[in-house]
This record gives structure tokens, sequence and C-alpha cells, in this order.
């Protein structure tokens, strides 16, 4: 089982963001997306989720192409994107629990996820009274309080302290040991074993999966 | 169906924690009631005959209101597109939000319209079509806010272009609501008109749902 895709391309707003571009994934390993800003990241991912479609190309999972029925590609995958998805006047743990029993997850894995996150105490205050850096740990909750074998991440370390990107780390590291795929953009260093580095080029350049198994 | 009934609980959960924002909507339609026999006098009479379609304008105004905020604040905090990404098709997600959207603006306002037709003096022959026109009406009404809501996301001053899009397709509702209760009023059969309030309800129930999942397909690319 593999997730990849082939020959993609994006347009937004009448410009070429990326063209040509192939990627694919393994179950216990990491794509890494780096490039500077305006280079697609984001587009991709969102590409990747469902959220949009290609102008050329297909993504595929095994053999499943995800396009046809997105319903059942939204099943296999946590998004978390540069919005938070938190509603400011409920609380951390009914924000966690509608959103991991939407899907599939229940209130044992909430509490789990919370504790993991180091969000204990802030459980039961409104998302609205919270820093950046704890609303941003309460959005990676969701990663673990539901399964999902495909995580997409958007520059998770955005406002996060130095001890809570090591937990992210850790929580990533486990994913893969269970074997869970991960692909994430960012430009900040990130501690994985098996990883592949996809970078995003200047527009309409042609890309190739620079694979540097390490 | 579980998902769909876990996004009208979360909804409605919601809408229950910014209680002002429905507040408001329940307050503008007794304001507007209150205000109608200030302009126009208080003669018994006149407000009576005046009374089922003062109900229906003011019940069509103060849902055209509340349209604004169905999909805004989720497409602000990307709840949209997590909503997107849950294993039930958008339609049904629309459904769910129409839904609580009946749930907390449409079940107020059907409760305040028998109070305000009572202030009226409207003619008691016609409370229960008054009733039956309500319950067939207010939800077309829900379904159909949903399409401009989705149409207008992502716009400045979406308000103004929500109630320009969904108007004119509300107005059959505020046509036949009104003559249902009007012919019941005066002996009249009612049926014809409560038929096709249902069958708008229905053809709303049909296509807003596709029409509105489009719309944010569209929005959140």
């Amino acid at each position: 089982m593999q997730f990849f895709g082939e020959n993609l391309s994006c347009i937004r707003g009448e410009r070429l963001v990326f063209s040509k571009l192939n990627f694919h994934v393994k179950p216990g390993n990491t794509l890494i997306i780096t490039g500077s800003n305006g280079s697609g990241k984001t587009s991709l991912l969102r590409l990747m989720a469902g959220l949009a479609t290609p102008e050329s190309g297909y993504i595929s999972w095994g053999d499943d192409p995800n396009l046809e029925k997105p319903e059942n590609h939204s099943e296999r995958l946590h998004y978390i994107g540069h919005l938070n998805a938190l509603k400011s006047t409920i609380s951390v743990l009914e924000n966690l629990k509608s959103w991991s029993f939407l899907h599939g997850g229940n209130t044992k894995k909430v509490i789990n996820a919370i504790k993991s996150l180091n969000l204990d105490g802030l459980e039961d205050i409104p998302c609205g009274y919270l820093s950046s850096g704890q609303k941003q740990r309460a959005t990676l909750a969701r990663l673990i309080a539901s399964d999902a074998p495909l995580w997409l991440l958007d520059e998770p370390t955005n406002a996060l302290d130095p001890n809570s990107v090591d937990l992210l780390h850790s929580l990533i590291n486990k994913h893969l040991e269970k074997g869970g795929m991960l692909i994430i953009a960012t430009n900040t260093e990130l501690q994985v074993e098996k990883y592949q580095e996809l970078k995003m080029g200047n527009f309409s350049a042609n890309h190739e999966i620079l694979t540097s198994d390490k | 169906m579980r998902v769909s009934i876990l996004i009208l609980q979360r909804e409605v959960r919601l809408a229950f924690n910014q209680l002002g924002d429905n507040a408001m909507i329940v307050l503008f339609f007794i304001l507007a009631a209150i205000l109608f026999p200030l302009g126009v006098g208080p003669e018994p009479k006149f407000l009576a005959d005046l009374a089922p379609g003062i109900l229906w304008v003011i019940a069509l105004l103060a849902s055209l209101l509340s349209f604004e905020k169905l999909f805004a604040s989720d497409f602000e905090d990307g709840s949209l597109e997590q909503l997107a990404l849950t294993s039930a098709p958008l339609e049904i997600v629309v459904l769910a939000k129409a839904a609580a959207h009946w749930l907390t603006t449409g079940i107020p306002i059907m409760i305040l319209t028998p109070l305000i037709a009572v202030f009226y003096q409207m003619p008691l022959s016609g409370f229960h079509i008054l009733l039956v026109s309500m319950v067939l009406g207010t939800p077309t009404m829900s379904l159909i806010g949903t399409v401009g809501a989705a149409l207008t996301l992502g716009s400045k001053r979406g308000n103004v272009l929500i109630s320009l899009l969904v108007v004119p397709l509300i107005i059959p509702v505020l046509i036949f609501g009104t003559a249902a209760i009007e012919a019941a009023i005066n002996d009249y059969p009612t049926t014809q008109h409560l038929m096709l309030l249902a069958a708008f309800f229905l053809i709303a129930l049909v296509f807003s749902p596709i029409a509105t999942a489009s719309a944010l397909r569209h929005a959140l690319e």
C-alpha cells in the first residue's frame, strides 16, 4: 500500500504554481516538502487531502484513485492546515471531542490526546482564552484523538515552544513506528529516520523527487 | 447518518453557546411586529386583516438576518475544511447545518408567531393553518438560505448579497403561506396552498444541499 501522485499540476488564480510533480510515500515513511514561501507547499497538501483537485495528473491510494470518492479518502487522513478549526466559545475538550467523534474516535482517545499534548488543566477552558501555542497544541491533539494512517501537516511547528516541538517529534515517531505515513510541509529540522525530501522550486519548474533515502 | 447527527449536535451546542446571536433574531422579530401597528394605526379590524401577511414578511426578514452566520465563522476558522474532510459527503453536512439553523432560528420564530397573531387579533380560525404553514415554510427558508450563504462566502458585505440571491427564491413561500392563512380565515379550502408549500419544501430539500455543497467546494478550493 502506498500513497502517490503522478504528473500533478496546480493552478491558483491563473498562475501555474507547479507542474509535472510526482511523489510517493510508503507506510512508515515521511515526505518532507520544503521550499520558499509561495512555492506551493500548501496547495500540494490540499490536493493530497482532496480539498482541491489537480489541474492535471492524479493522486492514488494503493489501487484506489481517491479523487473519485473523496469521502473514502477523508477517513484515511488527518489534515492540519494554517487554520486551527477550534471554536472559541467551547472548551478544548468539547472541540476535540466533536472532531474526534466525527473521525470515529472515542472519549478515551480524546483524554489520552489531551494528556499527550500537555493540555492537562486546560481542557475545560474555552479555546478563545488560549495562547497561540496552546491553540496549536490543541489542534495537534486532533492527530491522536482519532486514528488515521496518513498525516498531512502544514507547518505544524508554528507558534510552538522547543518543548512542544519535541513532543510533536515523539508523536510523529510513534505514528511512523505503527506504520503510518507522514507528509509534512516545513522548513525546520525534523527528527525522523526514513524520509524523502520534495523541494518545491520556482513555478513551472520540472520537479523530480530527490530521493535521498537516509 | 452517524456523522450527520454528530454535526447536528455540534451545531446546536455552538448555537446555545452563542445565544446572543439567536436572541437578536428573535428580538428583531418581536420589534418588527410591534412597529407595524405604530406605523399603520391601531384599528383592530385593519390589523387583523394584515396579520397573516405581516407575520410571514417579518419571519422572512428575521431569517434573512441569520443566513450570513451559517458558514462564515466555520469558513474563517478552518472548521469548514475539516467538515469537508469527514466521511460524510458535503451534501449531508449541509443538510445537518440547515437542520441546526432551523432548530435554532426557525423554531423560536414558529413559537412566537401564534403569540404575535394574538396581539394582532387574528381570527382564531386561522391559527392552526398559520402553524402548519410555518412548519412547512420555515425549513424551506433555512434550506434556501444555505445556498445564498455558501455562494457569498469570502465576500465582504455578504449579507446584502445573500438577501438579493435568496429573496426571489423565498417569495413563493411567502405568497402561499399568506394565502393559506387567509383562505382558512375566510372559510375557503386550504389544501392546495399547503400542498404547494410542501412541494416547495421537498424541492428545496433535494436541490439546495446539492447547490450549497458545490458552492462550498468552490469556496474551499
